[in-house]
């Protein structure tokens, strides 16, 4: 059974069309990321997803209706929507009793052991924390929820470099197995490309690409020419070309690799890059993607 | 897969949980004003009283002239006062703890955190609702008798230390007091329900404002009506819907002036057959209903 399955997903604002009949399974045990430029439709679909607002279309989610079985999907889904939400008036201890109060699946020891590893004290309130302790006390809080999906929508926005790394290598190492799905949206994609096992571009409520990252990999390929091969590199029809450092990086979509490696040095294109190439020319994009 | 994520539900157990009783306590959290306010007025309303004891040794002559009955009114006179400060304030509580209770969640997005736990919106919004129609009228009744109590007992100590010592409790009967207030707490609000639905509705569905449009667009219809057929129907429907309850619930109304003291006599048999009560109880069902739904609906802020 898929974790979450999508047909003609469709969803309205006015006479904004935010997604555009949006096709998609992710299985279980996989890490998506979902990545698309402000305003393209991101956070609909995870809304969606989530139960938070009704749509048009198919969507079933761990096998349930997300807008009709919002109540029971909550047991086994948790969703970080971004950093500023934890209520700033409630204390450190509170939250995590509350969490223990309400959620059956939630393993108080878990918190507490992910809590003592942070300086966090637990009667701060939340307001007094700095944004990149209020992450971790949401990450410590969702971590100790034994959920099978875990939804992140831009989670490490607006925090600095060792936070944002911390947030994945905890995310991976101590929560992430094969029962669970993570599914994350973030412009910083450079620092989630590892830990991926799947890639969906989304642009305008569509999708543009959907792959997995071994197929990334196998079939794109980045060329830093070398001088002198640039004409020849140009004639095998890169979809994208940089510059680097004086040099010219082209990146190839399912090219030879043995007629390739003839001209330059080659290695795999990072998310950003191919993102830029496949969303073409639009300058908007470029800028989003900049971070 | 299925048999991989039973093995997580299944190693991890599953806790007991009690949704609304967690709700509930995080709205204390929330809104401390539910709490100290009528403490701040009770603290008040103890401090006034207490200035007045030391001065009562000036006014000895004067009362010990008053006939009898004026003097128990005298005595009772600032337990009612008491309370009725400490009901004011709560009542003001109540209006701002409402119209906030689904709009301030939205505006500072804690409320997708509060959507991101097994908590339906239903239970949410029925234990926001259980502030103003159970846990004030509790918390007003506890603080009321115990400030109540606390001005007896000043009274009779400072009645002691000045001879001849008199004791208040003859004129002072608690228990009755305390038995009719519970009772117009009961009645009050059961009566009030609807209103504090209709704050609620408008909380969740202002996108800003929301206190504005509880009270502004009501008295616009007022204000038109007025002016257009020179008539005050919708007014008086609100004024029914607001004080119309105590005078159901009891035969008359306190009474007291300088020489006497008249205590009311409940009506229950009138209150509970009033037509307006169950009008009023079936319109807060609704607006709860209107409440859950527009939290369902209601995109974050």
């Amino acid at each position: 059974m898929a974790c979450i399955e999508a047909r003609g997903l469709r969803k309205v604002f006015g006479k904004t069309v935010a997604l555009e009949k949006l096709d998609l399974q992710v299985e279980t045990g996989r890490i998506l990321g979902l990545i698309g430029p402000n305003g393209a439709g991101k956070s609909t679909a995870l809304n969606a997803i989530l139960g938070l607002i009704p749509y048009e279309g198919e969507l079933q989610v761990l096998g349930r209706n997300p807008w009709t079985e919002r109540n029971k999907l909550m047991q086994d889904v948790c969703f970080i929507a971004d950093v500023a939400v934890l209520p700033r008036w409630m204390r450190v201890g509170d939250a995590v009793n509350y969490v223990a109060g309400v959620h059956p699946r939630f393993d108080r020891a878990k918190a507490d052991a992910f809590l003592a590893r942070t300086s966090i004290q637990r009667t701060s309130k939340v307001r007094q924390l700095s944004k990149g302790m209020v992450t971790q006390l949401h990450l410590a809080l969702v971590m100790a929820i034994d959920a099978k999906l875990l939804v992140l929508d831009e989670p490490t926005l607006g925090l600095d470099l060792l936070f944002r790394k911390q947030f994945y290598d905890n995310l991976l190492n101590d929560y992430f197995d094969s029962g669970r799905t993570i599914v994350v949206t973030t412009h910083q994609v450079e620092e989630i490309q590892h830990i991926l096992t799947d890639l969906m571009f989304i642009d305008r409520g569509r999708i543009a690409l959907s792959c997995s990252m071994e197929a990334f990999e196998a079939r794109y390929v980045e060329l830093a020419v070398a001088p002198g091969n640039i004409a020849a590199a140009r004639a095998l029809k890169p979809i994208y070309e940089r510059q680097a450092f004086g040099r010219s990086v082209l990146l190839y979509d399912g090219a030879d690799r043995a007629q390739l490696g003839a001209l330059g040095e080659l290695r795999t294109p990072s998310i950003g890059d191919l993102f830029v190439s496949v969303m073409g020319g639009n300058a908007d994009t470029k800028g989003n993607l900049a971070a | 897969m299925s048999t991989q994520a039973d093995n997580h539900a299944s190693s991890a157990g599953v806790a007991p949980t009690q949704p609304y009783l967690w709700s509930l306590r995080r709205e204390m959290w929330e809104s401390r004003s539910l709490w100290i306010a009528p403490l701040a007025a009770a603290g008040f309303v103890l401090f006034g009283f207490a200035i007045s004891l030391a001065r009562r040794p000036h006014l000895a002559g004067r009362i010990s002239q008053m006939p009898a009955s004026a003097r128990d009114a005298m005595h009772l006179i600032p337990y009612g006062i008491a309370m009725a400060a400490i009901l004011v304030t709560v009542a003001v509580v109540s209006v701002f703890y409402c119209v906030g209770a689904l709009y301030n969640e939205r505006r500072d997005r804690s409320i997708l955190f509060w959507k991101s736990m097994p908590v339906s919106d239903a239970t949410t919004v029925l234990a926001k609702a259980s502030v103003p129609l159970l846990v004030l009228p509790l918390i007003v009744f506890c603080v009321i008798c115990a400030t109540q109590l606390v001005m007896l007992l000043l009274s009779s100590a400072a009645a002691l230390a000045t001879p001849p010592g008199e004791l208040l409790w003859g004129p002072v009967p608690l228990l009755r007091i305390w038995a009719l207030l519970a009772y117009g707490l009961v009645t009050l609000t059961l009566w009030l329900a609807p209103i504090y639905g209709w704050l609620l509705v408008i909380s969740a569905w202002a996108r800003r404002g929301p206190f504005l449009w509880a009270v502004l667009p009501p008295f616009a219809i007022a204000v038109v009506e007025k002016l257009a057929f020179d008539t005050s129907y919708f007014a008086d429907f609100v004024k029914y819907r607001i004080h119309g309850g105590l005078e159901q619930a009891f035969v008359s109304l306190p009474h007291h002036d300088h020489n006497s003291f008249e205590w009311p006599v409940p009506d229950p048999a009138k209150y509970f057959s009033t037509p307006g009560l169950w009008a009023g109880l079936l319109a807060a069902a609704a607006l709860l209903a209107v409440a859950i739904w527009l939290r369902r609906r209601r995109e974050p802020a």
